[in-house]
């Protein structure tokens, strides 16, 4: 289920998607046509801009924030041109903040990473685009200062959702080092341990929105 | 007192339970006073300076008569506050030396100083009699007719009474009739006085007033002046929203596309140099995308459109490479105009402490008191900023109703403590960014001041008067 309001990127997403062997039940071009399709077809996932006609100035994340109250847990993937945390922030209060995403629209170029991302969020993940949280990361100063070089690593990547195999994968570090690590963050951050990924992404990012 | 002036007293109905009334008998009445006063003072100097003129003694009391309107002036001045409106504002200016002959160069020189002695003039030949005969006609003959069924009593023992001298009654029932007749008058009689007391007290203000070098004109052009530029920043404001709304809705998705387009090719290009040249395309493209992005929030910030100026600060400290801490609580959304000058005074804040301060955090503090927005930077950095000076005065400012009001400057003050010392050294910051904001700031009635003594810290402070609405959703 697609919500974007130019042609030429509706048309280009639908083709990479159904590419990367996902069906598009419906791609639509404003808000009031994705909230109308949303209920219509109960899609396993929306993607969606955040603006959009008429007003094309965040309709998309409105209608977004407004099918999850819709329907609790359907999984919404925000597309934005903005590195806005304010946005971010407004979708991952949404529900209980499983199965959101806030990704760059620049994030459709990595093919990859963006059909990642939407599987992620699909199975009820948390995916925040690592530009914005670089921002979260640079804002939050003190309190990160007590965190070594490579605790902050895998704190970022916690933050975008990632699992503790993949953050070991990516770091080339055990499985078993990381998870020390996740301790040791959660410890400095004066957080509750969380096993769950996504419940220990939002500790993490309500932490640095905080 | 709900009325401000004599004029909007009359005009209320309720004027003759009021206190006007008898302001405006009192102001007649001692103008009838002073104007004899007047007289009899300015025909006496005329005579002696006259007189002594031949003896050469009152050769100096000659020049002396033209500044005889002076304490004319002064106490004219204050008599006008018994009806009403704004308080007369001395017009003569203070003499730039000290002593007595500058003193009588300057009032000489004034327009303000003949401008009172004419009206000392008028006063005493023509306003004081008018001032008598409307008391006598108005009060004096509605208390004589009021006043016939006493005399009838008293001096005519029950029999007969004169009426103002002119005719006599003889009955009971006729006097009575008379001194309804004079309450009647009376009532009209104040109502005249009213009127008579605030047409009489109009040339007094024209020409005892300051008056302003080219007068109302100039008002009128400096109005002309500030609604143009309010409207030309109004204008350039639209025009910065059409110009984001145009890359992003053009340019931005078509580069978004691309890239989509070159990853997609990516995934299909067998391994060898295409499959290089497409990465490197890929990775140019996205670099763009990046550059456009933080190209088209420079030009006007989403943020600040969606959700107000407090999250636009906390987005723009987010992108400043010190540390910034934010406290700033404001009620509601504000004007849009007073929300773009605020965030760019910010942004343009943070770049300052970024490029030239050497400041290790900054502090944005900021709220809304009683009907103005403020906003304070400070940084601990090395100091010696310079906000140009010469930034637009004040708009409209000291036109208002109160002439005693003081212009208020909206320019950027000039930093405290700027030394001749500190200008030569290389750690003195222009701030030809700032000098744009005071003006724009200017525009909307605000100010822009920047206190930065070398070794600093740096303070800059804006305040913009306006109304906050409630925020929407």
């Amino acid at each position: 289920m697609l919500a974007e309001d130019s042609v030429l990127l509706r048309d280009g997403l639908t083709a990479l998607l159904t590419r990367c062997g996902h069906e598009v039940v419906a791609a639509v071009g404003d808000a009031e046509a994705l909230l109308a399709a949303a209920t219509g077809h109960a899609p396993d996932v929306v993607v969606t801009d955040v603006r959009m006609p008429p007003g094309l100035t965040d309709e998309g994340l409105r209608a977004a924030v407004r099918l999850r109250e819709l329907r609790p847990g359907l999984p919404v993937l925000v597309l934005s041109q903005y590195v806005q945390r304010s946005y971010a922030a407004e979708l991952l209060d949404s529900g209980d903040g499983s199965g959101v995403g806030y990704l760059l629209k620049d994030r459709v170029g990595h093919v990859e990473e963006f059909v990642d991302a939407l599987g992620k969020v699909a199975d009820g993940g948390t995916v925040v685009d690592p530009e914005v949280v670089r921002q979260l990361l640079r804002r939050r100063r003190d309190p990160l200062e007590k965190l070594t070089a490579r605790e902050k690593e895998v704190l970022a990547l916690v933050a975008q959702g990632r699992s503790n195999g993949a953050i070991a994968r990516e770091l080339v570090v055990t499985e078993a080092a990381v998870g020390k690590h996740i301790g040791n963050i959660l410890t400095k951050l004066d957080l509750p341990p969380a096993e769950d990924s996504h419940r220990r992404v939002l500790a993490v990012l309500a932490y640095l929105r905080a | 007192m709900p009325d401000r002036t004599l004029w909007q007293a009359v005009a209320c109905p309720r004027f003759l339970r009021s206190v006007w009334p008898w302001r405006a008998v009192l102001y007649v009445l001692t103008g009838a006073v002073v104007g004899v006063l007047v007289l009899v003072g300015l025909t006496l100097a005329v005579v002696v300076a006259g007189a002594g003129a031949v003896v050469v003694v009152g050769l100096p009391l000659l020049p002396a008569l033209g500044l005889a309107g002076l304490p004319v002036g002064r106490w004219e001045r204050r008599r006008l506050a018994l009806v009403g409106g704004p308080p007369v504002a001395d017009p003569h200016e203070e003499p730039e030396t000290p002593g007595l002959w500058a003193w009588v160069r300057t009032r000489y020189r004034e327009g303000a100083t003949w401008r009172e002695l004419g009206y000392a003039v008028l006063l005493a030949g023509l306003l004081w009699p008018l001032d008598a005969l409307v008391v006598v006609l108005a009060l004096g003959v509605p208390a004589g007719l009021a006043a016939v069924p006493v005399l009838m009593a008293t001096a005519g023992g029950g029999a007969q009474a004169s009426v103002l001298k002119q005719w006599t009654v003889t009955s009971w029932p006729v006097a009575f009739a008379v001194a309804a007749l004079g309450v009647l008058l009376l009532a009209a009689g104040l109502y005249a006085v009213g009127v008579y007391a605030a047409a009489r007290a109009e040339p007094a203000r024209l020409l005892l007033a300051p008056r302003e070098p080219g007068g109302a004109e100039l008002g009128v052009r400096v109005a002309e002046l500030t609604s143009s530029r309010a409207r030309l920043v109004d204008a350039f404001e639209a025009e910065r929203r059409r110009i984001e709304r145009d890359l992003h809705d053009g340019a931005q998705q078509r580069l978004v596309a691309l890239t989509m387009t070159l990853g997609l090719a990516r995934l299909d290009a067998p391994p060898g140099p295409l499959a290089g040249q497409l990465a490197t395309a890929h990775t140019e493209a996205g670099l763009a995308l990046g550059e456009l992005r933080e190209l088209i929030h420079g030009i006007h910030p989403k943020v600040l459109t969606d959700y107000g100026l407090p999250a636009a600060v906390a987005d723009a400290a987010d992108r400043a490479v010190v540390p910034v801490d934010i406290e700033l609580g404001l009620p509601g959304r504000l004007p849009q105009p007073v929300e773009s000058a605020a965030y760019f005074v910010v942004c343009e804040a943070l770049t300052n402490v970024d490029r030239h301060s050497g400041a290790s955090r900054a502090v944005i503090t900021g709220g809304y008191l009683v009907d103005r927005l403020w906003l304070e930077i400070r940084d601990d950095g090395c100091g010696g900023a310079e906000a140009a000076t010469g930034a637009g005065a004040g708009a409209g400012s000291g036109v208002g109703p109160d002439p005693d009001a003081a212009p208020r400057a909206a320019g950027a003050d000039a930093g405290v403590g700027i030394g001749a010392g500190a200008r030569a050294d290389s750690a003195v910051r222009r701030g030809t960014g700032l000098t744009g904001l005071a003006d724009r700031v200017a525009v909307l009635d605000g100010r822009l001041s920047l206190s930065s003594p070398p070794g600093g810290p740096t303070l800059l402070r804006v305040e913009i008067p306006c109304e906050w609405t409630e925020p929407s959703g």
